[in-house]
């Protein structure tokens, strides 16, 4: 039996239990990255030899009683936008190439303490630009499902190894969707924490105000086992925040009785597949059949959170992605004349082209003569779409609809109308505006095979009410 | 007839604050040092790190607020500022721009066109950048990143002056209450206080202002007075002959005398500011401003006043002891040793003052303690040693710090109060001396200070001169 | 398109982002930029007077240090990815004319 096939809370009891030693899991895992690898382009950097010695010292350390948590010896993928000390960080981009940090994400420091072992750097789109993970350097991600189609993105790298089984789990970020969008094309699950919830120190912003890491994995279990482990109040982070309520297992019950869920009439109208909208009704009448109480309601402001979302995002990537100028890391060009040409030509030649689009729209929106028009603008939209969000918590415990309008579109289709492609971000984008907490969870494959996923989003730490809701449907979608 | 003209000034200064650290991260504040040496991820613009707010930078900057009469903005916030450039590791400078932390104050300047109070459009925290180095054998530059991220205010005043003699005044008066309060060292020299100059001229009673050029790399109060008078002149010229002032930045050759622009294609001077998203807000709550007030230090006009009141110190000489926070400090510290304020007064405003400038140098490289000086002062005024003695003791007391009751004692120092042998070695230089005895006996008042030097001499300069004038009068 | 990218400013954007665009990418940028803010012209449809711009989430503040050091001399880290360094320094085009 190859222990990828297991979930990483799983894998993790048979570690614990001495049933697999952390070598064979971590062998397991790199052989499946020889197999599949080639095909999928999962991983910018695998670290074999990393990995191998890790194995070791975690192994040492579960066999001394140092080590007892769920996650110990478990390989894990990380997003190649988060610093992993004396491991490449790229970002899937030409610009940082070279780039091997000094520190290790904070995120990732907590889950090495809790005895994972890194196998790698997955592939992203562009610091995290994009949703199908074409825009990375480093070539398109495939999806596992079917290689013809993208896995969605731009955590796209992390949940096509997860689906591949080229890791036990993985971590991605989300900052329009980057978790959900791709977990619901691969067939994988994944959470968008609550703003706050998970330390962003050494993790690469793009837009900070958005920027969350989360985990993908195979299920419910897996993804709050991780999320728990991740968080972390964290000074080194100012937006950080302190939270006494990420025992986020203790949600995984299969009760939905009198959980209130309310299913946005705008997430189902024009732009939805219909196999995607059946899927996911199906998916409420069976939480419904288990005692919830659903109904529909009115979410109009939605339609507003992808214009205020590019206008944000941009203008805070433009700012952010300013510090990759060819002074202290990454790539510098080779010719140039003089300071300011040296800047050009680096980032230039250092930069893909939907990062330099969004570069220039974000300058654009924030220069003189257009912040208010635009950037205040969208802050206020912002504060009205929180405001709306607020509103709906007040009735329901749970907002339920689908984590994208349609299955994987095949590669190579979404990246010549980049406006389509954001476009498709129109159930995900609205979450991070409002800090709320998102989970995609598969309910279904469309006539293609191609995954869909059901999304479920809570009030700001309300964590546990997506959890609950998502243990229970799987709990009848595995009965089935 | 010529016409008239009026300078119109208003100045940005940026003030280092004293923390021991940076405003977002951990790195020591500390001057000099090897390039690169005081850096870590926060402050080099690492991909991934994050600032953390150094809450002693807020309230230094809510001090100075107080003590400059601004109002405090109980929520400000930080806003980032972009632009490329070398020496801003991230290619962006976190300052405040919409929600600064103080606004509205003045100072009270005084020259010799009286009284005057420059208004304080504003006060806000920033970080600074870090230092470019040019390298001649490759015409490349270097970057040493141990300034980045040390902690500046900057102070923006209304544009309110009309000279350089203002000018000065102001960053005179700015500078004492910066250092009263302990938020900087606010030396000019070492760059720990900066000022760039916004300067307009129009014809006096004009209603408008004319166009205002800044004048940036001004490092002395002479080459900021210069700067002034020059680029004063250069837009009456360009005024007088029909040209426009174009606003811009400037550049202050000092050697030159003359100001240059700064323009470039590529400095858009468009910073985009928006909200740092990385960093919270700060919001002060009425017990903290009452806590940052309660500390409050006592102000030099204040100090002035009780110098007055309650040691008798006249105004002139309190105006100098108070006129720098070193002074002031050796002068209460002295006097809490000794008791005696007056005495203090005078060693400073006499020997303290003469040393230094003797040296070259300012109050504030006074190394001396008042603990040996209050000891000095008080061999003094016990009769151990003698005035003259007591100078040259306070030579060492200057250059050493040297404890000067052991000094005193190891060199025999002492003043002789044995009457018993003085008597006996002004009985042998009365007899030395005859035609001074005449003289003295002819009326010639001065023939005995002659003897009293002789006697003095004799005894090494350690008789009590009371004493010797005594047994003087009494032998002739 | 109601909004007309001119060619001055793309090239004032340029200059602002540090880009250099080839003549292909600026008429793609000009479009793509237009089109993207006839988009989020939709915004204007939203009646937002009176609402405050929201930039955090949450109401946290006051998150500080305190003024302690804790870092020490870590320059051969920092300079470790440095494109190019000498004497302890980040090298650069020269700054001054
Ligand atoms: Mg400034
Ligand atoms: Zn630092």
């Amino acid at each position: 039996m190859n222990s990828m096939d297991l979930t990483a809370v799983g894998l993790g009891r048979k570690i614990k239990a001495k049933e697999i030693s952390v070598e064979q899991a971590v062998k397991d895992a790199l052989e499946q990255i020889r197999q599949s690898e080639e095909v999928y382009n999962c991983y910018v950097t695998v670290d074999e030899e990393g990995a191998l010695a890790q194995a070791k010292k975690v192994q040492g350390l579960i066999g001394d009683g140092t080590l007892t948590g769920p996650l110990a010896g478990v390989p894990v993928a990380i997003k190649d936008n988060m610093c992993t000390r004396g491991l490449r960080t790229t970002c899937s981009s030409k610009i940082l190439d070279n780039f091997i940090p000094t520190y290790t994400a904070q995120a990732v420091e907590n889950l090495e303490a809790a005895g994972a072992v890194i196998l790698g750097k997955t592939n992203m789109d562009e610091f995290a630009m994009g949703s199908t993970t074409e825009t990375s350097a480093y070539g398109p991600t495939k999806n596992p499902r079917n290689p013809q189609h993208v896995p969605g993105g731009s955590s796209g790298g992390s949940c096509a190894a997860v689906a591949a089984k080229e890791c036990s789990y993985a971590l991605g970020s989300d900052t329009g969707g980057s978790i959900r969008q791709p977990s619901s094309f691969c067939g994988v699950t994944g959470i968008k924490p609550t703003y706050g919830t998970v330390s962003r120190y050494g993790l690469i912003a793009y837009g900070s105000s958005l920027d969350q890491i989360g985990p993908v994995a195979k299920d419910v279990t897996d993804c709050a086992t991780i999320l728990e482990v991740i968080s972390s109040y964290d000074k080194k982070d100012s937006t950080s925040v302190e939270r006494k309520d990420c025992k986020f297992t203790e949600a995984l019950v299969d009760d939905v009785k009198g959980m209130r869920i309310g299913i946005p009439k705008d997430y189902f109208g024009e732009g939805l597949d219909r196999e995607v909208k059946e899927a996911v009704l199906a998916a409420a009448k069976v939480l419904e059949a288990k005692g919830a109480v659903v109904e529909e309601f009115d979410l109009s402001l939605v339609d507003y959170a992808i214009p205020a979302y590019y206008t944000i995002a941009s203008a805070e990537a433009s700012s952010n992605l300013s510090r990759f100028d060819g002074v202290k890391y990454g790539y510098r060009a080779k010719e140039y004349e003089g300071l300011h040409s040296m800047y050009k030509k680096s980032r230039s030649e250092g930069f893909g082209p939907e990062v330099k689009r969004r570069i220039m729209l974000g300058s654009f929106v924030l220069s003189s003569g257009y912040y208010d028009a635009y950037y205040l603008k969208a802050l206020r939209t912002k504060a009205l779409i929180k405001k709306a969000f607020d509103k709906a918590f007040e009735k329901y415990d749970v907002i339920l609809g689908p984590a994208a309008p349609t299955t994987a579109p095949k590669l190579g289709e979404s990246l010549s109308d980049p406006l389509k492609m954001y476009l498709g971000d129109i159930y995900t984008i609205s979450v991070n505006l409002a800090g709320l907490p998102g989970m995609t969870v598969p309910c279904g494959t469309d006539s293609k095979g191609l995954p869909i996923g059901l999304q479920l989003i809570g009030d700001c730490f309300r964590e546990h009410n997506i959890i609950r809701a998502g243990y229970a449907y799987e709990c009848s979608r595995e009965a089935k | 007839m010529a016409k008239q003209y009026e300078t119109v000034i208003g100045l940005e200064v940026h003030v280092e604050l004293a923390t021991k650290t940076k405003i977002f991260c951990g790195c020591s504040t500390e001057f000099g040092g090897a390039p690169n040496t005081h850096t870590c991820p926060v402050c080099t613009g690492m991909p991934g790190s994050l600032p953390v707010l150094n809450k002693q930078v807020v309230e230094y900057a809510m001090a100075v607020g107080l003590a400059t009469n601004c109002g405090i903005n109980q929520y400000c916030k930080f806003d980032r500022k972009n632009y490329f450039y070398p020496d801003n590791p991230q290619n962006y400078q976190i300052s405040q721009l919409y929600l600064p932390i103080c606004h509205d104050g003045f100072v009270e300047i005084e020259t010799a066109a009286g009284r005057k109070q420059v208004g304080i459009h504003e006060i806000h925290m920033e970080e600074d950048a870090g230092k470019l180095i040019h390298d001649e054998w490759e015409d490349c530059s270097l970057v040493d990143y141990n300034r980045s991220g040390v902690p500046l205010i900057e102070i923006v005043s209304e544009p309110d002056m009309r000279s350089a003699e203002e000018v000065i005044a102001y960053l005179d008066k700015l500078r004492l209450i910066i250092q009263y309060l302990g938020a900087s060292d606010c030396k000019l020299q070492e760059g720990s206080m900066r000022a760039d100059v916004n300067l307009s001229v129009r014809e006096v009673g004009a209603p408008e202002f004319g166009t205002r050029t800044e004048m940036k790399n001004l490092n002395s109060f002479k080459a900021i007075a210069r700067a002034i008078e020059g680029e004063r002149e250069r837009q009456i010229e360009l005024i007088e002959e029909g040209k426009a002032v174009i606003q811009e930045t400037r550049r202050w050759d000092d050697n030159k005398e003359y100001s240059y622009a700064m323009r470039s294609k590529e400095d858009a001077q468009d910073y985009r500011y928006f909200p740092d998203p990385d960093l919270v807000p700060v919001v002060i709550s009425d017990e903290w401003l009452e806590e940052i007030r309660q500390k409050q230090p006592e102000l030099r006009t204040e100090k002035l006043e009780r110098y007055k009141k309650e040691f008798e110190i006249p105004e002139y000489d309190a105006g100098i002891i108070t006129g720098t926070k070193k002074m002031a400090d050796i002068f209460e510290e002295t006097t809490a040793i000794c008791g005696k304020p007056k005495k203090v007064s005078n060693w400073l405003m006499g020997e303290t003052l003469r040393l230094l400038s003797e040296a070259n140098k300012t109050p504030e490289d006074i190394k001396f303690s008042p603990k040996n000086l209050a000891k000095l002062i008080n061999l003094v005024e016990s009769g151990t040693i003698n005035n003259s003695v007591a100078k040259d003791v306070f030579e060492k007391v200057f250059a050493e710090d040297i404890a000067p009751d052991k000094y005193v004692e190891e060199k025999g120092l002492k003043t002789v109060n044995d009457e018993g042998a003085l008597r006996a070695k002004i009985q042998e230089i009365v007899a030395a001396n005859p035609q001074s005895v005449e003289d003295y006996h002819n009326g010639k008042e001065k023939a005995i200070g002659f003897l009293v030097g002789q006697t003095m001499k004799a005894m090494q300069g350690k008789a009590n001169p009371g004493m010797v004038n005594k047994i003087l009068k009494e032998i002739l | 398109m109601a909004n007309i990218i001119s060619d001055e400013t793309i090239e004032y954007v340029g200059i602002l982002a540090k880009l250099e665009l080839s003549e292909e990418e600026k008429e793609q940028a000009k479009k793509d930029m237009g089109s993207m803010l006839d988009y989020i012209d939709q915004l204007n449809e939203l009646d937002t007077m009176g609402v405050e711009p929201m930039s955090h989430i949450f109401p946290v503040n006051n998150v500080f240090r305190e003024d302690v050091v804790t870092n020490g001399d870590d320059r051969d880290e920092i300079l470790a990815n440095a494109p190019a360094k000498k004497d302890g320094a980040f090298k650069v085009p020269k700054t001054v004319e």
